[in-house]
């Protein structure tokens, strides 16, 4: 186990917690990767479908079971058979043609919302095993390209070009709305409208192969003038590495031959293979999904081991 | 006998029918009885030693085929166990990623291909006959060689991962991911899972014709069990929904081992096309595993309720409409790819109307609770599990029909939950409610009443708390198939208590698993009809006789036991028909589709090592690709061939000895003889059962031109007539009459 057991938990276990988890006080928790957290508009939309479906829920099963609690248990004598006849096409037929037709009718007409045209910035974002390359289209023409990491603007739709390199993945945030897969040789288009600026955690929903646990990446949401400002800066070339272990991380890099498949903007390292790190080396060690990393160099027959341990010594 | 005319038509049955009351009510001489019991004591008796392998009745059948779907429930049940330890903690390394995807892939594929589905099949071949006072189904051997092709099937697939070279690539195979997986693995799954398929489809072939051709006399169509019905539903839907499925392996193994490039979208294929073939056999599977279920419900509500199944109109349509409805859901699983709204939309409504005829079943089983005199039993308990577990399965499954709501709930543990609990609760707990309720059935002691009650909270507990939570672990983000996490999601907790849950539902398995295999020598054999059944299965003797029925009742009412009540004395009696086998052949009565009226006798075939070896080289044929060996595997499909062709001819060309039988109650029909029409040679234009009387020594044309063998112990004719220089000259024979 790589976790030491001792460690404090950000959530502790306990029975307590567990009756009182109930999904709409959950909501309010944190949860970077929550379907309860409503960072936008769409998750808040489809918060609101699941608590009315939720309620549904519970009063049907209360009913049905009960009512088959009450038939064996409370009252096993016989009945009128008319009573019975009529509960079958009450219960049976009638009251889930009327329900049904109306959750439809909620759910479907919702659905126009969700996929709304955007106005916001255009993304690129490709699948790979097992990161994610992001491109932003800048006004002037030219794309900006980073990965596992993706920062939006809060405010307005940011329209989503979604494809794969090789095998099919799922986008998915689950704080900002629903997933949408990538697919090889297709592009599938969807929209988000985040509202909430804050750091939300996505990841692949679509098994793609042994690192498919680690294929996650953070979505930013930001004021949109920050956003301008920091689309301009990312276009710019990587600042160089500032402190001593910075520095003997950057040699390291380079030296190690890990542009081959990394690019770092302004810098010999201009691989495509590997993920990008446009600014400087920094964030690989912000990325808490650096497991992707594992994955990426056991497919080109690295040794995972040996680059975790060197990334550690190097504190990158 | 000589030759006598036959009418233009078929030889029809002659005598009275239906029975009168007077001829019921005459009794049987004891002597006749005890000669009557000691032949059928020996046709029926089952083979001994090495050779109850050799066994193809369906009572040994049904139970090994149980039995042996049972192992790989548990198996994939270890499998999950394992899975859980590996998400106790974030971040574990317990299981590598590469074994986790192989242990998830295996844990679906095995429990849909290896259990549900082939336990439904088991289950079936088990009772179905009993249910319809029938003595075997109409085709034993097949019964017999679809078990021994499902076991070979199911150890090489299950086998697999012992070498760490199972499939990993989802139980749902997605190309590309799993056309560019290297190894054998989706081999295995592609191949290994079309070989039990295709022994999947024999037996729903033969379940349909046992539901529509082999009920007793008088068992109209309106009449016979529930069961019976769900059988034919799901049968037609087996045969609808693992075709494409099969087609869609067969492209998949062209992809990979020839490159030809069906789903490869660089050169023009489609990775989607695969997720329609896939689903539109996926999502009626569904429904195949689950209506069997709701069918053993439906047998035993009325037993429990102490009255007729009301509704029974309502259920059957509803069976049906469901049956109907679900070739119609398959993209609901395909939501998040990508598809136009107006596709979504009409696939969102088309998969909350299947909700419909499902409740409709539930209702009418409740309504009958409601209007009858409850006496709860133990398997009633493990119904009412199954409703209580079953319900809030349906009802997320309303949910995530909602098209955007599965937009985010799709592939998150959120559906993990859902699809558990509509399949514990749509599938294991009537199952196991099936076997409580059925074991004094098949083998005439009763299960503990104590363990299993203990099983069932054990289960059902556990089973809550494993999955109750796994609802708000996908809502807080944790996606499917994922070896790890990380920490800080929330949802460590989620997944310890999912784990501790997982083992006390393994806790309830083991009880459950020790009170079926504990030894029951001193227990006593039960009474008959323990439960105060109503359907014909409870007229079984006590202690067990291998014939299954002593005689084939003529059945008025749908709870004959309860109706009829002088049924049960009178075909211990004999007094029914086809009480004796005098020619030493396994018999039972063919009636027609609708009414059930007797049309002919059917000889049903007895024990063959042929079976073993057809399924021997059919497995053969199957599993020798996967390893690149075409050679052999051409040479093992072309030895099955033969083992069939040998099968076919030695079983069901068997000439009959007389044109009409007595079957008793005044009765004669004409012993059954299939694979006629070749026999038709020359005769243009008559009936093709009127040609083998050549053949019969006892007629003089025959004794000219064919060599004197006694008829019953003359097997193969067809064979022998193929081959022979005689056969050409049949048409002379016309034209000497």
């Amino acid at each position: 186990m790589t976790r030491d057991p001792r460690a404090p938990r950000s959530l502790p276990p306990g029975l307590s917690r567990l009756l009182l988890a109930s999904p709409l006080l959950l909501a309010a928790c944190e949860g970077r990767q929550s379907v309860l957290v409503d960072g936008g508009a769409d998750a808040r939309i489809l918060n609101d479908l699941f608590v009315v479906m939720l309620i549904g829920a519970v009063v049907l099963w209360f009913g049905m079971n009960g009512l088959f609690y009450w038939a064996t248990r409370r009252s096993p004598a016989p009945h009128s058979q008319k009573l019975a006849n009529w509960l079958v096409i009450l219960g049976g037929i009638a009251f889930p043609t009327v329900t049904l037709g109306a959750l439809l009718v909620y759910g479907l007409t919702i659905m126009p919302d969700l996929r709304a045209t955007g106005d916001g910035p255009v993304i690129r974002v490709t699948g790979e095993q097992w990161w994610w390359r992001v491109e932003y289209e800048r006004d002037d023409g030219s794309t900006v390209t980073t990965a596992n990491e993706i920062r939006l603007p809060a405010g307005v739709r940011s329209t989503f070009l979604l494809d794969s390199k090789k095998v099919i993945h799922s986008f998915w945030v689950p704080s900002l709305g629903g997933k949408m897969d990538m697919f090889p040789g297709r592009v599938n288009e969807m929209t988000l409208g985040p509202e909430r600026p804050g750091i939300y955690r996505g990841q692949c929903a679509e098994f793609c192969g042994e690192s498919h646990a680690w294929m996650a990446f953070e979505a930013e949401v930001m004021e949109p003038d920050a956003f301008a400002a920091w689309l301009d800066a990312e276009a710019a070339d990587a600042a160089a590495p500032q402190g001593e272990a910075a520095r003997r991380g950057a040699a390291l890099f380079l030296a190690q031959g890990c542009g081959a498949c990394h690019a770092v903007r302004g810098t010999p390292a201009v691989g495509r293979v590997g993920p990008i790190s446009p600014m400087s080396l920094a964030p690989f060690a912000r990325r808490r999904a650096a497991g992707h990393l594992y994955g990426g160099f056991r497919q080109v027959g690295r040794q995972p081991r040996r680059v975790e341990a060197r990334r550690r010594d190097a504190r990158l | 006998m000589t030759d006598h005319h036959i009418p233009a038509g078929d030889l029809m049955p002659e005598g009275i029918y239906p029975p009168t009351e007077e001829m019921l009510n005459e009794p049987v001489p004891e002597e006749v009885q005890e000669r009557q019991k000691e032949n059928l004591r020996k046709v029926w008796k089952t083979p001994e030693g090495w050779r109850y392998w050799t066994a193809v009745n369906n009572s040994e059948v049904g139970v090994w085929y149980t039995m042996t779907a049972f192992t790989f429930m548990l198996i994939a049940g270890v499998m999950a166990l394992l899975m859980r330890l590996q998400l106790w903690v974030p971040e574990n390394d317990l299981i590598s990623a590469d074994m986790f995807n192989q242990l998830f892939t295996m844990h679906g594929s095995a429990m849909m291909f290896l259990f549900a589905v082939p336990m439904f099949e088991a289950i079936s071949i088990l009772i179905l006959p009993a249910f319809l006072g029938a003595r075997d189904m109409p085709f034993p051997r097949l019964s017999a060689y679809g078990y021994w092709a499902f076991l070979i099937g199911g150890i090489f697939v299950i086998g697999s991962i012992l070498f760490s070279a199972a499939p990993k690539a989802g139980w749902f195979m997605y190309p590309p991911l799993a056309t560019i997986e290297l190894g054998i693995g989706s081999d295995i799954w592609l191949l290994g899972l079309s070989f039990i398929e295709v022994a999947s489809i024999a037996a729903a072939v033969e379940l349909i014709v046992g539901a529509l051709k082999c009920r007793p006399p008088g068992m109209r169509v309106n009449v016979m069990p529930l069961y019976a019905w769900y059988v034919l539903v799901v049968g037609g839907m087996i045969l609808f929904a693992f075709p494409p499925l099969i087609a869609g392996d067969f492209l998949f193994e062209l992809e990979r081992s020839f490159d030809w490039p069906f789903f490869d979208h660089t050169r023009g294929g489609d990775p989607m096309l695969w997720q329609h073939l896939f689903w539109i056999f996926g999502h009626p599977e569904v429904y195949i595993i689950f209506l069997p279920s709701i069918a053993i419900a439906a047998m035993i509500v009325p037993t429990v309720a102490r009255r007729p199944i009301l509704g029974y109109s309502w259920i059957v349509l509803s069976a049906v409409g469901t049956g109907f409805l679900s070739f119609g859901l398959w993209v609901h699983h395909m939501f998040t790819t990508g598809l136009p709204n107006i596709s979504l939309g009409f696939f969102s409504a088309a998969s909350e109307a299947v909700v419909i005829p499902t409740g409709i079943q539930l209702f009418a089983f409740v309504a009958t609770l409601i209007a009858g005199r409850v006496k709860m039993t133990l398997p009633m308990l493990w119904i009412a599990g199954a409703l209580a577990i079953f319900t809030a399965g349906g009802l997320t499954g309303v949910m995530v029909a909602v098209a955007p709501f599965d937009w985010q709930v799709h592939d998150t543990y959120f559906i993990v939950a859902h699809l558990h609990y509509t399949l514990f609760g749509g599938m294991v707990f009537p199952v196991i409610a099936g076997v409580y309720y059925f074991f004094p059935f098949f083998r005439k002691k009763m299960l503990s009443e104590k363990l299993g009650r203990w099983a069932f909270w054990l289960i059902f507990t556990g089973f809550n708390i494993t999955f109750l939570p796994m609802h708000l672990t996908g809502l807080l983000g944790m996606p499917r198939r994922v070896y790890t996490y990380p920490q800080g999601l929330g949802i460590d907790w989620l997944n310890q208590i999912s784990t501790v849950g997982s083992f006390i539902v393994a806790a309830g398995f083991a009880v459950f698993a020790w009170d079926i295999v504990r030894p029951k020598k001193d227990q006593p054999q039960i009474e008959r009809n323990p439960w105060g059944g109503g359907t014909l299965e409870w007229s079984h003797e006590v202690p067990e006789t291998k014939w299954g029925v002593r005689s084939i009742p003529h059945i008025t009412s749908r709870y004959p036991l309860w109706d009829q009540p002088k049924l049960v004395e009178r075909m211990d009696a004999g007094r029914y028909y086809l009480p004796d086998a005098e020619e030493g052949l396994r018999e039972t009565i063919v009636t027609s589709v609708i009414d059930a009226r007797p049309i002919q006798v059917q000889r049903v075939t007895g024990p063959a090592y042929v079976t073993i070896w057809a399924a021997v080289f059919t497995g053969g044929a199957f599993i020798l690709p996967t390893f690149h060996i075409y050679g052999p595997a051409i040479v093992s499909a072309a030895f099955a061939v033969v083992c069939i062709l040998y099968w076919l001819w030695t079983s069901t060309a068997r000439p009959p000895e007389k044109d009409m039988k007595d079957v008793g109650l005044g009765l004669s029909l004409r012993p059954m003889r299939r694979a006629r029409r070749r026999w038709a040679g020359g005769r243009s234009g008559s009936p093709c059962w009127a040609i083998p009387r050549p053949l019969q020594a006892s007629s003089s044309a025959c004794s000219s031109t064919g060599p004197r063998t006694p008829p019953s112990r003359r097997r193969g004719p067809s064979m022998r007539a193929v081959i022979s220089w005689r056969w050409p000259r049949r048409p002379s024979r016309r034209h000497g009459r």
